[in-house]
């Protein structure tokens, strides 16, 4: 039971952070698709410190360097799809699209030139670490409590307050609903987006660090995050674009990942003999089901996925 | 006056996405610079090369024969999404339907003994269902399509892995060989694979796909049906002003995408080239390679032949690189670049057209200036 609770927090950590991230992205109204190749490359920038933190960092160094590391390498990959979708006016679903095939691809090639580097007879995409991942754990009784379980509250309550109860926030959101009308008292939309993209960047890389250090102590880029930030994009339409709603869409999520980790030990689950690819599945069927139910009526930013041009009427 | 050739949307077509391909290989060169600055070149060379690096012509042709077995697939994928995108659908369930569509043919083959007609037509029937559910949910439920693609995509992946369970091989995680298991469902070669000096995995597939997209461009340019549902996709509301079923078009586009991605599952899996692993955790990137290669080939079906096969040809290419110095990955990284790329696709045209226009406009003046002063002189 434990277990399950365990894994259920620490997954719907990854996926509550990752879905603010796109929230934020979507409030400022660039829809980001890229969530998925900027989990890697966050994850990637987190286990690079990892690796290179000598070893006997204190535990509290370990966590912030790691955070850091994490956010940086999210935001300027974010920062990517920012030029291209708010500068360029690019059709942001490509460009959605090639990020996340971007990610894997160049966390793939540099964890490989930096394996064969340190060693000719490596040829492998996997960073381990098994040490420093100590400084994330705290056991309470069985129970591995996660540092990130305690970041993704915070996060989310960052996310309400500044969403809903900031100047910035509001006008934010107005750049999602209907950029023409923001611009027209004087908020600057492209800077807004720009805002919105970056802070996607941050939870985002934040996600996919703590994805990584969810279970394993070493990790393989070549499979990036096999489809985490696609839940994630499901968990916050699931989330209707709200943060409370988002965290609970995310433990729901949360539970039925876990579920496929551990129905082993719970003998009428066991016994019920569904394969664990039906717990995998269940959260995009239950989110189809619900944007079939809800979409007529959907609170999706009116304005996200149109480039803001000045110039239009 | 004669016509401007750069103002001709092929030619700029083309322009953009040489453009793309070349930053793309140039980033790409830069990276492998950094990486590791001695062989740079000439592992971009191999990449470009693909099978020219082989100095034998009966190896060449065989090294040809297996890019374009993958090609095959790749433009299926590719007139998926530009069919759809034609129709102003993002259809991002390509890769979903990719995967249906090798589930289709693997178990009707594999598992019930059917013949190859038979399972390519069973997977296409497969394909068409499963695009028609984003069709559905779009037309009726007013779902996007891009969420709802996404969402199937992995439903399609677990349950492939699911089904193909009962198919695979006692002791590895792949599917049984199709070749000693079910040869009946192997693809006809027809002197095919006599072409390719003998590669056996050559099948009529590579001409189907090429034949398809013509037919795909007929549809879409001559036809009242590719007349109709471009109205609907350029604006859903006049079209059924204008008396069509906009909610049937949208919902047979789907249908149609659905079948040309399921299609592309059989052309790969029906050759016996690869074999599915039933463990593999994510969706496999046939199909979204297929939105790479639809955007540099222009939103063209002849366009999409080529940009299928170039991306296709650096991609095998990859394995041509000094592993002791990169990873052959570094072709993936190039062709994500170069789709990259490709959003600017839009932002280049632009470009071209406002400095056309800039020097017309500056040709018109320095025109009537000459004719003024020549006026002026005529008066005196």
């Amino acid at each position: 039971m434990t277990l399950l609770l365990q894994y259920t927090l620490i997954f719907a950590s990854v996926l509550m952070l990752v879905a603010l991230g796109g929230c934020f992205a979507e409030h400022s109204g660039v829809i980001n698709l890229g969530l998925e190749g900027i989990m890697v490359i966050g994850a990637l920038g987190g286990a690079l410190v990892m690796r290179y933190m000598p070893a006997g960092t204190s535990a509290l160094v370990m966590v912030l360097a790691v955070m850091v590391g994490a956010i940086g390498f999210g935001v300027i990959y974010a920062s990517l799809l920012g030029v291209a979708c708010i500068n360029f006016k690019a059709d942001q679903t490509i460009v959605g699209t090639a990020l996340n095939m971007l990610g894997t691809a160049g966390a793939t090639v540099l964890v490989k030139a930096i394996n064969t580097a340190a060693n000719p007879n490596d040829v492998s995409s996997v960073i381990q670490y098994v040490g420093p991942k100590k400084a994330f754990l705290v056991n309470i009784g069985g129970f591995e409590f996660n540092w990130f379980m305690l970041i993704a509250v915070i996060a989310l309550v960052i996310a309400y307050v500044v969403l809903y109860k900031t100047k910035f926030g509001l006008r934010l959101m107005a750049c999602g609903e209907h950029p023409q009308a923001a611009d027209s008292v004087g908020i600057n939309v492209y800077k807004m987006r720009w805002c919105g993209v970056l802070i996607s960047g941050v939870y985002g890389g934040l996600g996919g660090i703590c994805y990584i250090l969810a279970g394993v102590s070493e990790w393989k880029f070549e499979n990036g995050v096999a489809g985490f930030g696609f839940l994630a994009l499901a968990v916050m339409i699931f989330g209707q674009w709200r943060p409370t709603r988002i965290a609970l869409a995310a433990l729901l999520f949360g539970l039925f990942r876990a579920l496929s980790n551990v129905y082993m030990g719970f003998d009428f689950l066991y016994s019920l003999n569904i394969p664990s690819t039906v717990y995998n599945m269940m959260p995009y069927i239950v989110s189809l089901v619900v944007l079939a139910f809800t979409s007529k009526s959907s609170r999706a930013p009116k304005a996200e996925g149109i480039p803001y041009d000045k110039g239009q009427r | 006056m004669k016509k401007n050739i750069w103002k001709n949307p092929a030619v700029q077509a083309l322009v953009a996405s040489l453009i793309c391909i070349v930053l793309g290989l140039l980033i790409g060169y830069i990276v492998l610079l950094f990486i590791n600055p001695s062989g740079a070149g000439e592992a971009i060379v191999s990449v470009v090369k693909n099978f020219l690096n082989y100095s034998k012509t009966n190896l060449r042709l065989k090294n040809l024969g297996n890019t374009l077995v993958k090609t095959a697939p790749l433009l299926m994928c590719s007139l998926s999404v530009l069919f759809a995108y034609k129709v102003g659908l993002f259809n991002i369930g390509a890769a979903g339907q990719f995967v249906v569509g090798s589930c289709a043919c693997l178990i009707s083959s594999l598992g019930w003994g059917w013949s190859w007609l038979p399972c390519l037509l069973f997977t296409v029937l497969v394909g068409a269902v499963y695009g028609a559910i984003v069709g559905l949910l779009k037309s009726y439920c007013n779902v996007n399509e891009v969420i709802s693609g996404i969402m199937l995509n992995w439903i399609g992946l677990y349950t492939t892995n699911m089904i193909l369970n009962t198919v695979k091989e006692p002791t590895s995680p792949y599917t049984l060989h199709m070749a000693s298991e079910a040869p009946q469902a192997l693809l006809p070669s027809l002197g095919m694979a006599k072409l390719f000096s003998g590669n056996k995995y050559v099948t009529i597939a590579v001409p189907l796909a090429i034949i398809l997209a013509v037919v795909i461009m007929v549809l879409l340019d001559k036809t009242k049906l590719g007349y109709e549902l471009k109205a609907t996709g350029n604006n859903k509301n006049a079209a059924k002003y204008a008396g069509m079923a906009e909610k049937r078009n949208i919902i047979l586009t789907l249908a149609i995408a659905g079948a040309l991605a399921a299609l592309g599952g059989a052309f790969l899996y029906q050759t016996d080239y690869e074999q599915w692993s039933v463990t593999q955790s994510s969706v496999p990137g046939m199909g979204f390679n297929g939105i790479a290669a639809a955007f540099l080939g222009g939103l063209h079906p002849v366009g999409a032949i080529f940009s299928s096969y170039f991306i296709q040809h650096i991609t095998n290419g990859g394995a041509y690189v000094d592993l002791t110095k990169y990873s052959s990955q570094i072709s993936d990284l190039i062709s994500s670049i170069i789709i990259y790329l490709c959003g600017f696709v839009l932002f280049i045209k632009y470009a071209m057209n406002k400095s056309i226009a800039k020097r017309e406009e500056k040709q018109a003046q320095q025109g009537k200036l000459a004719s003024d002063t020549e006026k002026g002189g005529g008066g005196k």
